[in-house]
């Protein structure tokens, strides 16, 4: 165990498994470890496994192989209500039968603080997410972005030192979502709590985390920070799955050098790509391309940017931006993204243009 | 004349079969009884006249037979009861009269007045059998020391086991004096006095422990057969049954016994009336009642069915003769019903009687 | 969280007109169809349920066994005993009564015997007065050889025509309207002078029944919680293909009827039934010493207990089922040991189905009758076995309904309760 105490993570996975029937594996050999008042979110689609792991990290559910680790010591064998790990959930749970105090004040009388020294931190607590004057209130006259408050605002009571959301905001409109989001970042880093964090939302997850995992069929797919994930997706799922992407698919040509290779789109084009996640010639590959990365104007195209024949299929107006649909390569899903700035032209579908974009923005993955 | 009336008799009642069945609905005691009866009335009456006899049951046909002439809703025509409760029905005018010229005559010319025995022909009511209650045991329980008294029957020391006694005041106070040495013609007098009340009640008190109560008359046999009780009372028609068709190692003692009328009547607004009195007149006549006893040992109430007791209806050893409640050996030490007693006292002991089991 | 206006103008439509009128007005149509839809069901309430209740609360104080006699083939109603009652009227309470009155009973007699009405009311006097059922009878049949004076032709024939309770509970009986027999049904009577006693105490019973049918319902229901709560947790927390299968072993009971259910307790329990039995046959009893688990309360609390225990499970169950786990989960991450978090955050909420569940044992526990008649020998008996008794053995109603009566209040008194400790709107049948 030493070396493990050692290790400078606080929470860390060593090789998790979890299988509920013993026959499919719902968590395929897990190793994740954060550091301390890190913001990590577990980001996925349902049924990739996320929810499982902050289960297995709340002990709500045991590991059925592998260890895991808090602060350098196995918790396998340690009950829920010993670990000190504060929970918010997607329903808030608050308990209905209690007021706003007794919901605060319930970790508190459980680890037998006195009366006064509750108050206190009621209090402090209730504060922290300016809902000070709703001690006396029941949960069920609170709107849900106000429960939600008072449910973060009990799992930090107790000061834990890991706090555990499993989709908090999932069940709030966008508007309160995204005051919350920052709300939640803020009380994080104030704190200096490490967090866990699970969603499905991308938006959500690369706004608010130090650094993302991203989930699929029981693994970690990918873990980086926010900036790494959305430009240099390391396969075709996290790409598709973080931001919105455009897929070309073809076949390697040639390897080259500065970790550039070389494709044959399906339709016959050959274009540059970076090699992220193909190695040699003849395998298959699909291609990424970030909307925003696309030029559609000529004359702005930087040297070294290859060029591609496209057919405008449709114009969409969104405000601040225009999002242009194309026939590229005899795909008709490319989609482009432009500022909505005063020298952009508004293109009528039909058009015929050139598009183009720099090798190094197109990331050749697997297929 | 007879013949003519007889010929129109059957062209009318068979007309007004076709046209609308007729029938009449009698209400019994049930099991071994109710069978009895429909063997040697029902399904004769319905061969001789065509009208159908619908055969309903119950613990005790009074009960219903009062409640359904007070809410004005009679379903039944005839109902089998006991004597204080003829008596009182009457009395209360829940009853329609029964004209006494309807009952035939014996065989041999005696009139139906004086070929009824004491008691069986009253305003509202006809006798049918005379039957008692008495003491059964299982002699598998007591193979080497039989009990033999109504004193034994109290006597749990010497005759260890449960016993069955029915949950009604009326027999068991009497018993009770009698299982205490009181001599069965001084049971009533004795019992009208709030002292030999006392007496009684202390009694049955001494055994309370050990009794397990029924209800219904088909209860105790099957409480013998269950080994839940060692001995029990019961009316002696149902348990011979028990002896004779089942088998069963059951013994009978044939002192301290009760012995009471059960009487047709016909409740006062019975929907089929005229065929009830039909009815009545048939099964009373010497034949039936006669041939009822060869099914349970039950007395006629008429000497001259006595006369014709045969054996058991598919028994020629068993001679029913022998185990009537009016066969002179049994009648050593018995006991008659006093209906009046029991009208005056039956709401009055079955509160205390109440009172005693809830304590 | 409404705002209420702080203004006192009277609101109004676009045209003037008040607001509230105009409501009214629009609602009108919509409320009358609504109404139309409920009234099938109101009546049927009414005609089944109200109107019952009424009657038998209307027969609890009314009784004409010694007022009116109706026939029952014709219903014409003829008033009896009617010189007695005037000779009553005329003469206050502890009157002696003298030839007059005597004369005016021979008359009465003589009209019972002519409607055939003395059986009936010498048992009117006979629920107040043992043993006075006979002198009616007797007198009826033998009024026309009487000669005057008639007070001792009266007491030639019995001279229990001078005792001064008869009298007494005859001047009771000629009112149609008495209480006489809540008084009875509480264990009470009246003396020769009309003043109320307590009944000799060896004819105390219903007093009695009322408390052991109360402590004997409490302790069912206590039972059956026990019992049902872990199995409703069960149902409530298992996937819904296995719960629906246990759901249907809970709603087995209800499929069967209540007497087979019943009997097929006395073969368990019976001393040579299977459950004695089978501890005989493992060596835990000796064959000498088979418990007796029927015929006494022991009999009566398991069966019922058996018999009741899906009408807690049922609100136990629906009170459970949405409680989300997430709730007990929420208090053991805040720290709460798997018992705290089941004493103070799931206990307390599944606390409207406890009620609802109890209140509903409670209550049908208390009007059971058949199983403890069954299988309650003497001491399990309950206060509806004895209603029962007086309903269809001892015919006499108002006894009956008197009782009858005295448990309506005593439960409705206890919801009352119930309602003042708990709140009835905690309540949650699903």
């Amino acid at each position: 165990m030493t070396d493990l105490a050692n290790d400078q993570s606080f929470v860390k996975f060593d090789r998790v498994q979890k299988s509920y029937d013993g026959e499919v594996l719902v968590v395929k050999d897990l190793n994740l470890s954060l550091p301390k008042g890190e913001f990590l979110t577990m980001l996925g689609p349902s049924g990739s496994g996320k929810t499982t792991c902050l289960m297995m990290l709340a002990g709500f559910e045991t590991a059925t192989h592998g260890e895991i680790l808090l602060d350098g010591s196995p918790i396998n064998n340690i009950p829920p209500h010993k670990r000190g790990i504060g929970m918010v959930f997607q329903n808030y749970a608050l308990f209905p039968h209690m007021t706003v105090g007794e919901n605060l004040s319930f970790p508190l009388e459980v680890r037998g603080m006195d009366k006064s020294v509750r108050e206190e931190k009621i209090k402090r607590a209730l504060d922290m997410v300016q809902m000070g004057d709703f001690i006396n209130r029941r949960p069920a006259q609170l709107s849900g972005g106000q429960q939600q408050r008072i449910a973060l605002s009990r799992a930090l009571v107790f000061e834990p030192e890991l706090v555990l959301m499993d989709e908090p905001l999932g069940a709030l409109d966008k508007q309160l979502r995204e005051q919350l989001q920052f709300e939640i970042t803020r009380l994080a880093h104030d704190l200096g709590i490490t967090t866990v964090y699970v969603t499905h939302d991308q938006t959500e997850a690369l706004t608010m985390s130090d650094r993302v995992a991203v989930f699929e069929d029981g693994r970690i797919q990918q873990l980086a920070p926010p900036d790494k994930l959305y430009e240099e997706p390391e396969n075709s799922f996290v790409a598709q799955f973080i931001g919105e992407n455009n897929t070309l698919e073809g076949v390697v040509t040639a390897i080259k050098d500065n970790n550039l290779c070389e494709i044959k789109l399906d339709d016959g084009e050959i274009i540059d790509a970076n090699a992220v996640n193909v190695s040699k010639v003849g395998e298959r590959s699909r291609v990424s391309i970030r909307p925003e990365r696309v030029e559609m104007n000529k004359d702005r195209l930087q040297p070294g940017a290859h060029t591609l024949k496209a057919e405008v299929m449709e114009f969409i107006y969104m405000g601040d931006m225009f999002r242009t649909r194309l026939r590229v390569a005899g795909k008709d899903d490319f989609v482009v993204k432009t500022r909505n700035a005063p020298d952009q032209q508004r293109l009528e579908p039909g058009t015929q243009i050139d598009i183009g974009w720099l090798p190094e923005d197109c990331r050749a993955l697997d297929a | 004349m007879k013949l003519r009336t007889a010929l129109m008799a059957t062209v009318f009642t068979s007309a007004a079969f076709a046209a609308n069945a007729q029938e009449v609905t009698v209400m019994s005691w049930g099991g071994a009884y109710t069978k009895s009866q429909v063997e040697a009335y029902h399904k004769p009456f319905t061969a001789q006249t065509g009208i159908k006899v619908n055969s309903v049951d119950a613990d005790n046909p009074a009960a219903p037979l009062k409640a359904q002439v007070e809410a004005g809703n009679v379903s039944i025509d005839v109902a089998d009861v006991e004597f204080s409760d003829a008596i009182r029905l009457c009395d209360e005018g829940l009853l329609e009269e029964i004209d006494p010229s309807i009952l035939t005559d014996a065989p041999d010319g005696t009139s139906a007045a004086d070929d009824f025995i004491d008691g069986a022909i009253n305003d509202c009511s006809v006798g049918n059998i005379v039957w008692t209650t008495l003491i059964a045991y299982d002699t598998n329980v007591f193979s080497d020391n039989a009990p033999s008294t109504m004193a034994d029957f109290f006597d749990t020391e010497t005759y260890p086991g449960k016993r069955g006694m029915r949950k009604s005041p009326k027999a068991m106070l009497e018993m009770a004096l009698m299982g205490d040495g009181v001599p069965a013609s001084e049971v009533y007098d004795l019992l009208e006095t709030e002292e030999g009340i006392d007496q009684a009640f202390a009694k049955l008190d001494s055994i309370k422990d050990d009794i397990v109560w029924w209800e219904a008359g088909a209860q105790p046999p099957q409480l013998l057969a269950d080994g839940e009780v060692a001995m029990t009372i019961v009316w002696n028609g149902r348990i011979f049954n028990a002896i004779a068709s089942e088998g069963q190692p059951f013994a009978l003692i044939w002192d301290g016994q009760i012995y009471d009328l059960d009487l047709f009547v016909v409740p006062k607004g019975a929907p089929n009336k005229d065929e009830a009195m039909e009815f009545i007149k048939f099964a009373t006549s010497t034949g039936p009642l006669a041939e009822q006893a060869s099914w349970i040992p039950y007395g006629p109430a008429r000497v001259s069915s006595i006369a014709r007791v045969g054996t058991f209806h598919n028994d020629d050893s068993i001679d029913m003769g022998e185990h009537m409640p009016t066969a002179p050996a049994n009648l050593t030490n018995a006991l008659q019903n006093d209906f009046e007693f029991w009208a005056d006292m039956d709401s009055e002991l079955s509160e205390r009687f109440n009172a005693w089991l809830a304590n | 969280m409404s705002e209420t206006s702080a203004s006192d103008e009277i609101l109004t439509t676009a045209d003037g007109k008040p607001l509230k009128e105009a409501l009214a007005k629009a609602q009108f149509f919509a409320k009358r169809r609504a109404f139309i839809l409920v009234l099938p069901l109101l009546a049927f309430i009414l005609l089944t349920f109200v109107m019952p209740i009424g009657q038998m609360l209307h027969r609890s104080v009314k009784n004409e066994g010694f007022t009116v006699h109706t026939d029952v083939t014709t219903g014409v109603r003829t008033p009896i005993m009617t010189e007695l009652s005037i000779w009553f009227d005329q003469n206050p309470s502890g009157t002696v009564p003298d030839e007059a009155a005597y004369t005016a009973l021979r008359n009465d007699i003589g009209a019972l015997d002519e409607l055939r009405s003395a059986g009936s009311a010498g048992t009117r006097i006979n629920y107040l007065r043992a043993g006075s059922r006979s002198l009616f009878t007797k007198a009826a049949r033998k009024w026309d050889k009487m000669e005057a004076p008639y007070q001792d032709a009266f007491y030639d024939l019995d001279d229990e025509w001078a005792d001064a309770t008869l009298w007494a509970a005859m001047r009771q009986a000629s009112s149609s309207y008495t209480f006489d027999f809540y008084l009875a049904a509480m264990d009470y009577t009246r003396d020769g002078d009309g003043s109320v006693t307590k009944v000799n105490e060896n004819r105390q019973v219903y007093i009695k029944l009322f408390v052991r049918t109360l402590f004997l319902s409490l302790l069912i229901t206590f039972m059956t919680f026990i019992l049902a709560y872990p199995i409703a947790h069960l149902l409530a927390t298992l996937p819904l293909r296995h719960s629906n299968i246990l759901m249907i072993l809970v709603l087995l009971p209800f499929w069967t009827s209540l007497l087979v259910r019943t009997t097929s307790w006395m073969v368990l329990l019976q001393s040579q039934g299977v459950v004695n039995d089978a501890m005989v046959g493992v060596g835990i009893l000796a064959d000498e010493s088979r418990l007796q688990m029927m015929y006494n309360q022991t009999g009566t609390v398991i069966a019922m207990t058996h018999i009741l225990l899906p009408f807690m499970v049922l609100p136990l169950y629906s009170v459970m089922r949405p409680i989300n786990p997430s709730y007990v989960r929420a208090a053991r991450s805040l720290g709460a040991t798997s018992w705290t978090a089941f004493r103070r955050i799931y206990f307390p909420q599944t606390v409207p189905g406890i009620g609802a569940g109890a209140l509903l044992v409670f209550i049908l526990a208390v009007g059971y009758y058949i199983t403890p008649a069954l299988v309650g020998g003497a001491d399990g008996q309950l206060i509806s076995n004895l209603i029962a008794f007086h309903m269809q053995k001892s015919l006499n109603w108002s006894l009956a309904a008197a009782l009858a009566s005295l448990l309506l209040g005593g439960i409705l008194l206890l919801y009352w309760l119930y309602d003042r400790l708990v709140g009835i709107d905690n309540l949650k049948l699903g």
